[in-house]
């Protein structure tokens, strides 16, 4: 992930344990729907999935287009 | 200490608690009375001296995923027990029973005044996160070793209860936790440095006083300038693969990632889809694997001239109990793949 950054990749990652990923120097960090469906979840109906997966990206893509600090190791 | 038995709490993830699997991975906190699995070689350890007087169980992803609130249910239960000391794990490699046991630990000593320990292998992200605050006794990367480790758990434990004093990291067997304490040494500092100097260049082993962080912060690379313009790549660590893992992308510590076409695909179905990762219980990423790498919305995202383009082929790998130089490795390739293609921005998706 770091590595994708610092080919000067922006990146903005999906994740539940954002902690980890904020503590290994992710700069752009959004929270998914879980460990096991980031962008999903099986109880809701078809429709609700989409919108939820549709917001979750559109998030990715809002802190894609900010500018973001140095992340440092807690 | 008066010289009443010990009271033991231990913590166990939803597996060593004999609950079951990834399937069972969202189970919410219960307290069982006495020891369980790995358990009764605490209690055995502990002989006449103390007693493991409740088991706390909680699935790994209903902890992560609900941090506060989870551990707020964990504490009132650990409250209810009047334990003297909590033993966590060990967790050995897995992340998330890792920073449920590093946070219940921490959670433990700030708000109950209990003294706790835990225990995990270097790579482990709980070490990193937690090892300033707590306690973390060194394991290997298998459950091998579990007696002996943890032996070592109770052994710290019982220092901290005593109020005894607690030795080196190398000595106990736990984390340097970052306290600098002053000690007279036999020679002085300058004298130190020319014998690692030395040793180093003699290619002998030297032990480092001071030890660089592992995780250098990196610079974040500017925002996407128009978005309307970039041509957006997804990623992912999930696991996601083609029916009948063609690459052969291992369920663990992957070696290789893949890129996967999914140009003229609006939407990935289950049936040409496999998930090569033994970290999570894959049948919602199986039944739709959109939930792991959202191509439906992506694409819509792209008719609406959201995104310039999304780029034709997905990379995915596995990121289960991946060393770090060959995440990183991995990293840098994957990142190679994208430049040459012309990829903007990234979106990546952790499970």
């Amino acid at each position: 992930m770091t590595e994708l950054e610092r080919a000067g990749l922006p990146t903005a990652h999906i994740c539940t344990m954002t902690p980890v990923a904020e503590m290994v120097g992710s700069n752009r960090v959004v929270a998914g729907n879980g460990i096991i469906h980031p962008l999903g979840e099986a109880g809701r109906g078809p429709a609700e999935e989409r919108a939820m997966r549709r917001a979750i990206l559109e998030r990715a893509l809002e802190v894609l287009t900010q500018p973001a600090g140095e992340a440092g190791a807690r | 200490m008066d010289g009443r038995p010990l009271r033991v709490v231990h913590y166990l993830n939803q597996m060593f608690g004999g609950i079951g699997g990834e399937e069972a991975a969202g189970i919410g906190p219960r307290s069982v009375e006495g020891p369980v699995g790995p358990g009764r070689v605490l209690a055995q350890a502990l002989g006449d001296s103390g007693t493991v007087v409740a088991t706390l169980i909680c699935g790994d992803n209903y902890v992560v995923e609900r941090a506060d609130e989870a551990l707020a249910e964990l504490i009132a239960l650990l409250r209810a027990a009047e334990p003297d000391l909590l033993l966590a794990g060990p967790a050995f490699n897995a992340g998330r029973y890792g920073q449920a046991c590093g946070a219940l630990c921490a959670a433990a000593t700030r708000e109950l005044g209990i003294p706790a320990v835990t225990a995990m292998a270097e790579e482990n992200p709980g070490v990193e996160l937690y090892h300033r605050d707590v306690y973390v006794v060194r394991t290997g990367d298998t459950a091998r070793n579990m007696a002996a480790d943890l032996g070592a758990m109770l052994a710290l434990g019982r220092k901290l209860v005593d109020g005894a004093p607690v030795g080196r990291p190398s000595e106990e067997g736990y984390y340097p936790r970052g306290r600098v304490v002053a000690e007279l040494a036999a020679k002085p500092a300058a004298a130190r440095a020319v014998d690692m100097l030395l040793a180093k260049l003699r290619g002998a082993p030297f032990e480092s006083e001071v030890h660089l962080p592992r995780f250098q912060p990196t610079p974040a690379p500017p925002p996407v300038p128009d978005l309307r313009r970039a041509r957006v790549a997804l990623v992912t660590d999930g696991g996601l693969v083609p029916r009948g893992n063609p690459d052969g992308i291992e369920s663990r510590a992957a070696t290789r990632f893949g890129a996967y076409p999914i140009a003229g695909l609006s939407d990935l179905r289950s049936e040409d889809y496999d998930v090569s990762h033994g970290g999570y219980d894959t049948s919602a990423v199986k039944e739709d694997p959109d939930r792991l790498v959202p191509v439906d919305a992506a694409r819509e995202l792209e008719a609406a001239g959201i995104i310039g383009e999304l780029y034709e082929h997905f990379l995915s790998t596995c990121g289960l109990s991946n060393p770090l130089e060959n995440s990183r490795r991995l990293g840098r390739e994957m990142a190679e793949h994208l430049r040459e293609a012309g990829v903007d921005a990234v979106i990546l998706t952790s499970t």
